[in-house]
């Protein structure tokens, strides 16, 4: 389990790829620094998409851990 | 007895629910529509305004000549809807009741939410458009850039269209070689969708529009002439053409209908409120995460107006629900376009550019006030 504390979680299961990505920009943009997100994907696409993004953006991708059927993405703002 | 069904919105969604409920119910309903101008706008023509294709008068028409004439519409702006009471404030202090309420009230800009935004043109109201086509007039050359500073936004093709009838224009005016076009996308490829992507990127290379994945636009420094992404990249440009932040409206924010950006939360085939079982919204207004566009209202106006209808009758909600349909055109520029269909089962296919799909999109822009308004296309 994550040690981190969730400040919110975005269920994107079921929106195909790009949204689970565009709804974590969203809530990057509109968080603070330091907060956490727990982004849930069904998507396949977002298994590359998150991480590349994460990366570019310099945010801090704390874990990523298959749940069933889905994958959960946490990520903190970290600037 | 008559049941008030009310229509928030006199957009494409609110305009075709109320012509489709109108024909359906007759004398069961009285049927209002409340809309802030009274004037029906064609959005989706604001891209041409922009690049001087077209004219700003040719995009309006009076709301009242698109409604049925059994159907009442109030020009006035909506402020607080009290679910207590099932009543609807108006600016001018008169209330409006319902039993039946329809959220149609679409999106608004807030370019106000981008620092230094205030320097960035946009092409997502009419004012904006005419504004930039008047700033284009001027150019004579220099860095164009075209960016997102929020997501979701109406029609998201749009920066993608435009960058490419703003290289037609230029090379139209001899100026495309002292020009340089740059496309600021929110994602690592051209646009939200990857089979269109993978169609149009070769096309962007082709003419020389240059492509920067993961630039969602924060800030812009207009003395400077700069703006600068969430992922820390600043890039300088002459002219900025930025799509502005969107939320819901006020209305909606202000009537607790809405989630913290004022989209208001339906189940995604239904388009019933979450929340309320006599409210439903269709178009952008909605949470539902797919494209805001004229065509998701359109398409999702007759599933919401077969629910209004049978909350009327009191019959049990009608099996026909929206399955996530959407379509779309998008121009690639020297008179070629591609369309864009999914829904929620089906991913998105989009032909090879041709010409035959720019005719279509022009066709479908001239004869839009004779057709969608009243229902009269599926």
């Amino acid at each position: 389990m994550s040690t981190v504390q969730v400040e919110k979680t975005i269920d994107a299961r079921g929106m195909a790829c790009p949204g689970p990505l565009m709804n974590l920009i969203g809530a990057i943009r509109q968080g603070q620094v330091g907060q956490a997100f727990d982004v849930l994907s069904s998507d396949a696409g977002s298994k590359t998409d998150i991480p590349a993004w994460v990366a570019k953006a310099k945010q801090d991708l704390v874990e990523v851990r298959e749940d069933d059927g889905f994958t959960h993405f946490v990520v903190r703002k970290a600037r | 007895m008559q049941n008030d069904v009310l229509i928030l919105g006199g957009g494409v969604g609110g305009t075709v629910v109320a012509n489709l409920v109108a024909k359906d119910l007759g004398d069961r309903a009285r049927v209002t529509v409340v809309d802030t101008t009274g004037i029906h706008v064609y959005q989706p023509g604001f891209l041409y305004v922009a690049i001087g294709q077209e004219h700003p008068e040719a995009l309006q028409r009076p709301e009242a000549s698109l409604l049925r004439h059994d159907i009442k519409l109030v020009v006035d702006r909506a402020t607080r809807v009290d679910t207590a009471t099932q009543k609807v404030v108006l600016a001018s202090g008169r209330t409006l009741r319902y039993d039946e309420l329809l959220l149609a009230t679409g999106s608004r800009t807030v370019m106000e939410e981008v620092p230094g935004g205030a320097g960035a043109h946009d092409f997502y109201t009419m004012d904006g458009a005419t504004r930039l086509f008047k700033a284009l007039k001027e150019f004579e050359g220099g860095k164009i850039l075209i960016g997102v500073a929020g997501i979701p936004y109406k029609c998201p093709p749009a920066p993608v269209e435009f960058a490419f009838l703003l290289d037609d224009y230029l090379r139209s005016r001899h100026i495309r070689d002292k020009s340089e076009i740059g496309l600021l996308s929110p994602l690592n490829r051209a646009f939200t969708i990857e089979a269109t992507s993978k169609l149009v990127q070769p096309i962007l290379a082709e003419r020389g529009i240059e492509l920067t994945g993961f630039f969602n636009v924060e800030t812009v420094d207009p003395i400077a002439k700069t703006v600068t992404s969430l992922e820390g990249d600043t890039m300088e440009y002459d002219l900025l053409v930025l799509v502005p932040p969107h939320r819901g409206q006020k209305v909606i924010e202000d009537s607790g209908l809405g989630d913290e950006r004022g989209w208001v939360p339906v189940d995604k085939n239904t388009l019933k409120h979450t929340g309320f079982q006599n409210i439903w919204a269709v178009g952008d207004a909605t949470n539902i995460p797919i494209s805001k566009s004229g065509s998701v209202a359109h398409y999702e106006a007759s599933v919401a107006a077969g629910a209004l209808a049978a909350a009327v009758r009191g019959e049990a909600p009608p099996t026909h629900v929206y399955d996530g349909k959407v379509m779309c055109f998008l121009e690639t520029g020297q008179g070629q376009a591609t369309t864009i269909s999914f829904d929620y089962d089906h991913p998105p296919v989009s032909p090879t550019p041709a010409r035959r799909w720019h005719w279509l999109k022009t066709l479908f822009n001239k004869t839009y006030w004779h057709t969608v308004p009243q229902g009269r296309l599926p």
